[in-house]
């Protein structure tokens, strides 16, 4: 058994488990913030009832993301042990910060809020909350701060051992956390609306839950997830045009684009073949991709063969396309997810706005419910865009995948196979049972009972 | 002092934060399911920590992040060398934390009794096995001349480093019984207070055995041998004074003599490892130092600012929600947990 293939396996597997848990805390908590500061605004109840109802929800999906966390920070030495000898004067630091600043923030405050509602005052309570939000939302900014080096490397010197941190500033502001930090946000937000909607619609469907509670998520929730649908496109344009220029590789096999055109044709549609370097088919729209990438229809995009050539005279002969089809497809799944859900928010909005309750459309409840799969699709497919579309290398222009393993000599492919099982195993039966807990909590709410005064 | 220098006290601060925090912790889980004899008294036992459980664990995250900041060389080599330990630990760790929320999410007896005894292991594993772990770090192990573990699992599972695992558990055992006859109230703060005057007794022994093992191994071939003295001194005196005030029945003074015996303990070992961090049992030349294991001096420069920072509005906060949950909890209250 090959522990490069097992420690890849395993630490693609760990990650895309928890980050299903991520996006939810981190859009939930100031999706929860924003209710419990209307309630301390307002006094009204309901407010309070619907922060206390998602709670559950929230802190479910907490516990499992805290602890797949706590493998994160220890992966890197377990599998990648030259990958953290090359990258330790740089990587750590971040790592350490992340700690420091976001991980006992979160981590405190949170204990504080489910312990305090009956200890603090209804607006320290809420304050405790944005500080678990602030908390969170730091420390996504700073393990992306950590990604970012990887995806376009900056403030550094190359050493005899590794990358050697000359401005923590520049590592810290690298024009890559810029546009990811924002997309990862937003994505947030738009995953915490579908989650929040899609079980209004099952509690719609099943007759539970305060109504009041309900329609008043619905709505929030309905603007909260437009803002985050539009934003995280509209960031995800920019990040793409950066990354045409600063990642080429990874660009042109998300567009499969074999040859340099100017021009260059958009594809919503292909079947690359990549033994001999074509696609088999390809729907395209003349001219979109050089509009998509310089804001104009003429410019020219180099496509993979040119990447290739270019990388192959910087760096020697080698093979520096990531998997194209992968690379392509989960490009195409992460957008054309994303669009479904903005079609999916606007006509929710419209039916808010013009008083049509969702309950009269039981298709559409049912539909919302599938829907909560949809953010999970968008941010799986986007982070393998994100990492596939980097290899070969696992620092991009700076160190392949397989000089980071850990060496088979320190750790065994037998090692790695153990802890991919177990760990594997255990995320997903804790996962299963997480959501069996959600289920069973809504099925918990009250019968729907007349609207209360409030 | 040298920045290497300052770094290495710097994680031993935060190791020592750890087991202080974390080791109370780790005992309340182990004693959750034989001091509760009701579903009620296991639910109180656990809320006892249900604030701050979370809080405390950031302090084992922050030293692994700072470790891998301020030494990379040393997170690498020890988190790749102590591969299935660092695994069992972490599957621990993963169950107790996830139990700790899920327990009391449903009724049956037998899917309370499972998260139970899955917390009870998730706390008794990461005690052991950090108790092995600093024994061998301090001991030394098989480390090549490319830095690279080249030992093995069954050679972590040494007679020194089991007295050292076991030492941390029977500690940890009296520090959690300590701490839940501060919090607890009746009938469970005078068996908290039982098992803390027991356990005291089995800490004291497990100690004397560990420091006396420790001569010929570790502390003979320490270089500063003298502050490493002092450390595990004070370490002792606080023991003793801990069972003065465990006899007395004056539970806050004896939690903190605990947590200074943790304090002793922790540095003292830290001091005889100095200037060594994983030293090599094959060759003296191939250990790792705090030369060449740190990061450059421009980013232990870099994190010291942010350290000196943070750490002490950390301390702040947290010492805030330890204020706020001061009271104790009754198998009466509404329980969260």
């Amino acid at each position: 058994m090959d522990p490069l293939v097992l420690a890849r396996w395993q630490f693609a597997i760990l990650t895309i488990i928890h980050f299903f848990f991520v996006p939810l805390t981190l859009g939930l908590t100031i999706f929860l913030a924003i209710l419990e500061t209307a309630y301390v605004r307002t006094g009204k109840k309901v407010y309070r009832d619907a922060v206390k109802f998602w709670s559950k929800v929230f802190l479910i999906n907490f516990a499992l993301g805290v602890v797949s966390g706590i493998v994160q920070e220890f992966q890197f030495g377990l599998n990648w042990s030259e990958y953290s000898r090359f990258m330790g004067d740089i990587f750590g630091a971040p790592l350490a910060v992340e700690a420091l600043l976001a991980f006992y923030l979160e981590s405190t405050f949170i204990g504080v809020w489910v312990f305090g509602w009956d200890k603090l005052s209804p607006k320290v309570h809420a304050t405790v909350l944005w500080l678990t939000a602030i908390g969170s939302n730091l420390s996504a900014i700073w393990i992306l701060i950590a990604n970012s080096f990887m995806q376009h490397p900056a403030g550094y010197t190359l050493g005899e051992k590794g990358v050697i941190m000359t401005n923590f500033k520049e590592v810290a502001t690298n024009p890559n956390v810029l546009y990811q930090f924002p997309h990862v946000f937003f994505s947030g937000m738009s995953t915490a609306a579908f989650v929040v909607l899609g079980l209004s619609a099952y509690l719609y469907l099943i007759k539970r839950g305060d109504k009041d509670v309900l329609n008043l998520s619905v709505r929030w929730a309905t603007v909260y997830g437009l803002i985050g649908v539009i934003m995280v496109g509209t960031v995800g344009h920019y990040q793409g045009q950066f990354l045409v220029k600063e990642q080429p590789s990874k660009m042109a096999a998300a567009e499969a684009l074999w040859e340099s055109a100017a021009p260059a044709p958009f594809s919503f549609f292909a079947i690359p073949d990549e033994a001999n370097k074509t696609n088999r088919l390809s729907l395209e729209v003349p001219a979109l991709l050089s509009f998509l990438s310089y804001n104009d229809f003429t410019s020219k995009v180099e496509g993979i063969n040119e990447v290739q050539a270019k990388m192959e005279a910087q760096y020697g002969p080698g093979d520096y396309i990531p998997p194209v089809g992968m690379v392509y497809w989960s490009f195409r799944l992460m957008v054309y997810t994303g669009s479904l859900m903005l079609l999916i928010l606007l006509y929710v909005w419209y039916l808010n706005w013009k008083g049509i309750a969702l309950e009269s459309k039981p298709w559409l409840l049912k539909s919302l419910v599938w829907s909560i799969l949809l953010p999970y699709i968008a941010v799986t497919t986007g982070w393998m865009m994100a990492e596939i579309g980097r290899q070969p290398w696992v620092v991009y222009g700076l160190l392949r995948t397989e000089q980071g393993v850990s060496p088979a000599s320190v750790v065994s492919g037998g090692e790695v196979l153990f802890s991919l099982l177990g760990l594997g195993v255990v995320y997903i039966v804790l996962t299963y049972l997480g959501v069996k807990l959600v289920i069973k909590h809504l099925h918990q709410a009250p019968s729907h009972a007349p609207a209360s005064a409030d | 002092m040298d920045l290497k220098t300052l770094w290495f006290i710097l994680i031993t601060v935060l190791f020592t934060g750890f087991f202080f925090l974390e080791g109370f912790d780790y005992g309340v889980g182990m004693l959750m399911p034989f001091l509760g004899k009701r579903d009620k008294e296991r639910r109180a036992i656990l809320n006892t920590i249900g604030p701050v459980w979370d809080g405390n664990e950031v302090w084992m995250i922050t030293a692994g992040g700072a470790l891998f900041a301020s030494f990379p060389q040393w997170y690498a080599t020890l988190f790749s060398g102590f591969y299935i330990p660092l695994v069992l630990m972490l599957l621990a760790l993963i169950f107790r934390g996830v139990g700790m929320e899920f327990r009391s999410q449903e009724e049956s007896e037998k899917w309370r009794n499972t998260w139970d005894w899955l917390i009870f292991w998730g706390s008794l594993l990461p005690a052991l096995l950090w108790g092995v772990a600093i024994a061998n770090i301090v001991r030394g192990v098989p480390i090549d001349e490319n830095m690279h573990y080249v030992g093995g699992f069954f050679n972590l599972l040494n007679p020194y480093a089991l007295v050292g695992g076991i030492t941390f558990v029977v500690l940890f055992l009296m520090h959690g019984a300590t701490y839940l006859a501060l919090k607890l109230t009746n009938g469970l703060e005078k068996q908290a207070k039982r098992v803390a005057n027991r356990m005291w007794k089995a800490t004291l022994v497990m100690a004397v055995i560990f420091l006396l093992y420790s001569y010929p191994e570790v502390l003979s071939k320490a270089q500063y041998l003298g502050v490493s003295l002092v450390f595990l001194a004070i370490a002792v005196v606080a023991l003793l004074v801990d069972g003065y005030f465990l006899k007395q029945g004056d539970m806050l003074k004896a939690f903190w003599a605990g947590g200074v015996t943790i304090l002793g303990i922790t540095a003292g070992f830290f001091a005889a490892l100095y200037p060594n961090v994983m030293p090599s049992s094959l060759n003296p030349a191939y250990s790792l130092t705090i030369y060449n294991a740190s990061a450059s001096d421009y980013t232990l420069k870099v994190m010291t600012v942010v350290a000196l920072v943070l750490v002490p509005i950390v301390l702040v906060y947290q010492g805030w929600t330890y204020y706020t949950f001061r009271q104790r909890i009754s198998t009466k209250d509404e329980l969260t947990y």
